[in-house]
């Protein structure tokens, strides 16, 4: 078998990279790479994962730079010689090698508007057409991964903006309950409000990183700025407010 | 009391495990007023539920009107060769569609028909189109929205935490609460409980080919055995059809059933569609004996009889198995699953998407263009827990389960698309069962001190067992053991030969040592859950010597029928004193009126 070097990082903040020489096969990710580099020479390496297919988002790291799902980045792409580096993500605080502290993700999860179906139809069933819920299925793909998140240069470079915007996976979401065709309750015009969608300048890096494919901020941030920029300055929408009839619904 | 510091908690229900069936209990146990919190070993939204495919089954009649809960009832029996509970199946087969709604009630959005109503699937054993499904990532859209709908609820979750032991109060001899540890710090947390659920998921991890993810290592089915409870029919583990083989990482990762059920076919290397040499008796009146037959199916159920490609996943494993042994396979040792010529590019990326991106991305295979190679891996535990079918009570009281690690629904074979929906449906059941039981305890039961001391030191072991046996080597030891001594066919000789080998592996758990300190240590996290592995080993090989037939996901090569005598029986394991004893209960007695529905043809 051939053998790669990785630099993998050890410890927690003060920790460092350790170089390391592990056999690999062509076939194989990088999260074999790193389960054979467990299992044989350093035992307590803290790494997260699931599914190794793509589709629970656990094993989220920085590969040479590059955020990316260690299951999903083939050895196939690498030549023998080539060194690769493996860090944890950086925007969220690190616990321990390749595991970081994604905690602030699940509070923002509980912030983000939730959805209130309206009433079902006269026989007990809901009724919704193929082509008005494929946006909203985008939106369901979302493996929560986080690297949009890790990604994102309003929370990555500025941290202290971690309080006010919820990150491009809960943009997402709220585009799904905004666009559902059976929401009920929570387009009222404050519903897009607080969340920090106008942080946001648009530079398409979550889109760029996002292995589900989901073209976050064409189809969701981009129409969610718009909803937001018209419920606030639509005049007869404003008067309506100022006179409390009813929401924009 | 040990010098250990413990973070303590106390709730009315305790759900342990947040896949679909541990959410829908939350959920249902919060509606009812109980304190309740989940405990699960990955982060939230992370739980093996997510890798589920095709769908959900339900008779909901929205593509056949024909279908109704009888008819799913049947499938099921017959689907799991007569061993499962039959009330389990009817309750299943009648709840099933109300919590498809319910889903979709919480925001899920499933794939409709032309008419809005949601569309369904074809799936083997199913006579009917009948899995309500989101494209090919269905278990993904119902974890998301049990985890938002239980978000907005305000359900307690503690992530990344592992449950070690059950608690018992030994006057009352009911359940008491649990222990565990943060797996981040590695500190030790014990939880008071007026009733716990476990929703623990299957047990897979101990194959070495599975597609099963590292959390499959049935802590549940072990833990409750060792606190007391009845299993039942843990002989029986299904081998799905069709894992990729190839490359080697991807080999045991699932692929849908759905491929089938959308117009794919099995093929050998011969390119022959093999599966119409393998239809059994039991199922041959209403399965096609031709191609064209088959494939005239796949447009008008009433046009033909179902294509022998989607009879149970038993059957399906099986031949897949044989035309390997008997030299047609595929150059990777699988065999060809086709749907490149049998359907359009844009109709493949459209109803598959996720098997499209898998594997162009983890095997550089178009899917769209060629065929996929595929054989058997390990799934999915029909055995587990055995349950009361109205309440899901165990045989210890305060004792729950659901999901995958409850056994009685599904018999000796589970029909592809009965997970999901018996996730719901008896987690739901669950919730509302462990916290009526709560709701009639005033106090919680009082919390066994000394064996909090032992279940701590044997936590700590593998810590003071400097130099001792690799965890890692261990648990590869066991998978590649079980993999050839207990795998899709059996024999008495290896069957014992395993229960040689459980013994071993047992005396080197005493030696087991692992690097470093409790701060996020993925070794010792192993060392603690291989305990689990081989006592669910044990279960398993020693009911499966005990059975000496074959029947569903259980396969002796030196009984290569059906026994009429075991047709009647489930296989029970108690631990009574460190032993594991089997014994055979005869099944309950069917009510005439069900009775009738597999005599009317």
């Amino acid at each position: 078998m051939p053998i790669v070097e990785l630099k993998v990082w050890r410890g927690g903040d003060d920790g460092e990279y350790q170089t390391f020489h592990v056999e690999y096969d062509e076939g194989e990710v990088i999260l074999d790479v790193v389960h054979r580099l467990q299992s044989t020479q350093a035992q307590d390496l803290a790494v997260r994962w699931n599914c190794k297919a793509g589709k629970c988002g656990s094993c989220s790291a920085e590969v040479n730079g590059k955020p990316s799902l260690m299951c999903m980045t083939r050895m196939i792409n690498f030549t023998s010689g080539d060194v690769i580096a493996i860090s944890p993500m950086k925007t969220f605080p690190l616990i321990k090698d390749l595991v970081t502290d994604v905690a602030w993700n699940y509070e923002n999860a509980r912030k983000v508007p939730h959805f209130k179906p309206k009433e079902r139809d006269a026989d007990g069933k809901h009724r919704m057409m193929q082509i008005d819920i494929e946006r909203g299925q985008e939106f369901h793909q979302c493996i929560e991964c986080y690297l949009c998140q890790n990604v994102c240069h309003v929370i990555r470079d500025h941290p202290e903006n971690k309080e006010n915007f919820v990150g491009p996976r809960f943009f997402i979401q709220m585009a799904q309950v905004n666009m559902h065709p059976l929401e009920s309750v929570s387009q009222k015009p404050d519903a897009l409000e607080g969340y920090g969608l106008d942080y946001c300048n648009i530079t398409k890096c979550c889109t760029d990183v996002c292995p589900a494919g989901i073209k976050i901020t064409d189809n969701a941030i981009i129409p969610l700025k718009e909803r937001l920029i018209d419920d606030k300055f639509d005049p007869l929408r404003w008067l309506g407010r100022k006179i409390k009839i009813g929401n924009s619904k | 009391m040990t010098d250990f510091e413990i973070e303590e908690h106390e709730y009315d229900v305790l759900v342990i495990g947040a896949g679909g069936a541990g959410l829908r209990a939350a959920i249902e146990s919060m509606a009812l007023g109980c304190k309740t919190a989940v405990v699960c070993k990955s982060l939230f939204g992370k739980a093996h539920t997510v890798m589920a495919e095709g769908g959900m089954a339900a008779a909901m009649g929205n593509v056949y009107s024909e279908d109704n809960w009888k008819v799913h009832f049947r499938d099921t029996m017959r689907g799991g060769k007569m061993l499962n509970n039959w009330r389990m199946a009817q309750i299943h087969a009648q709840e099933a569609p109300d919590r498809v709604l319910e889903l979709e009630e919480y925001g899920a959005l499933f794939d409709r028909t032309e008419d809005g109503l949601i569309l369904q699937r074809d799936f083997g054993g199913h006579k009917y189109a009948r899995l309500a499904h989101v494209g090919d990532s269905t278990g993904l859209e119902m974890i998301r929205t049990e985890q938002q709908k239980a978000a907005s609820l305000g359900v307690k979750v503690f992530a990344e935490c592992t449950i070690n032991r059950l608690i018992l109060d030994k006057e009352s001899n009911s359940i008491s609460g649990a222990i565990g540890y943060w797996r981040e710090k590695g500190n030790l947390i014990l939880f008071k409980a007026k009733s716990i659920i476990l929703a623990t998921g299957g047990l897979g991890k101990m194959y070495a080919i599975t597609s099963n993810s590292w959390e499959g290592t049935g802590d549940g089915h072990a833990m409750a055995m060792m606190a007391g409870a009845e299993m039942v029919d843990m002989e029986f583990v299904q081998f799905h059809p069709t894992g990729m083989v190839w490359p080697p990482s991807v080999k045991g990762i699932l692929v849908t059933e759905g491929v089938r059920g959308d117009g794919g076919t099995l093929r050998n290397s011969t390119q022959e569609r093999f599966m119409f040499n393998y239809i059994p008796e039991m199922f041959a009146a209403e399965t096609a004996s031709s191609e064209e037959e088959a494939d005239a199916w796949y447009d008008d159920h009433n046009l033909g009889r179902r294509t022998p490609d989607l009879l149970p996943r038993d059957e399906v494993a099986r031949a897949i198995n044989s035309e390997v042994k008997a030299g047609r396979g595929s150059p990777h040792g699988g065999v060809f699953l086709d749907i490149a010529t049998r359907r359009s590019s844009e109709y493949i990326q459209k109803r598959l998407p996720s098997m499209y991106h898998q594997f162009m991305q983890l095997a550089g295979v178009d899917i769209t263009s060629e065929p996929m190679e595929v054989g058997p891996t390990c799934h999915y535990a029909m055995g587990g827990i055995k349950v009361d079918a109205e309440t899901e009570a165990s045989s210890v009281s305060g004792l729950f389960a659901a999901g995958e690690v409850a056994g009685g629904l599904h018999g000796a074979n589970r029909l592809g698309g009965n997970s999901l929906s018996d996730l719901v449906v008896f987690g739901r059941r669950a919730g509302k069962g462990a916290a009526e039981f709560a709701k009639g305890k005033n106090e919680f039961s009082t919390i066994d001190k000394e064996f909090i001391d032992t279940t701590i030191n044997n936590m700590m072991k593998p810590f003071e067992n400097e130099g001792g046996q690799n965890p890692y080597a261990i648990h590869k030891e066991l998978q590649d053991s079980m993999q050839s001594l207990a795998g899709i066919i059996r024999t008495e000789d290896e069957l014992i030969q395993m229960l040689n080998k459980i013994g071993e592996l047992k005396e080197k758990m005493k030696t087991v040592s692992v690097d470093g300190n409790r701060w996020f240590n993925p070794g010792w996290h192993l060392a603690l859950d291989l305990e689990f592995m081989i006592a669910n080993a044990e279960c398993l090989v020693r009911a499966a010597i005990e059975r000496k037939e074959s029947r569903g996901g259980h396969t002796r090569d030196d009984y290569p029928n059906t026994s009429p005598e075991l047709s009647k029986v489930n296989f029970i394991l108690k631990q009574i004193d460190d032993e594991i004893q089997v014994e055979a209960k005869p099944l309950d007695e069917m009510p005439e009126e069900l009775k009738q529905l597999f005599e009317d043809n």
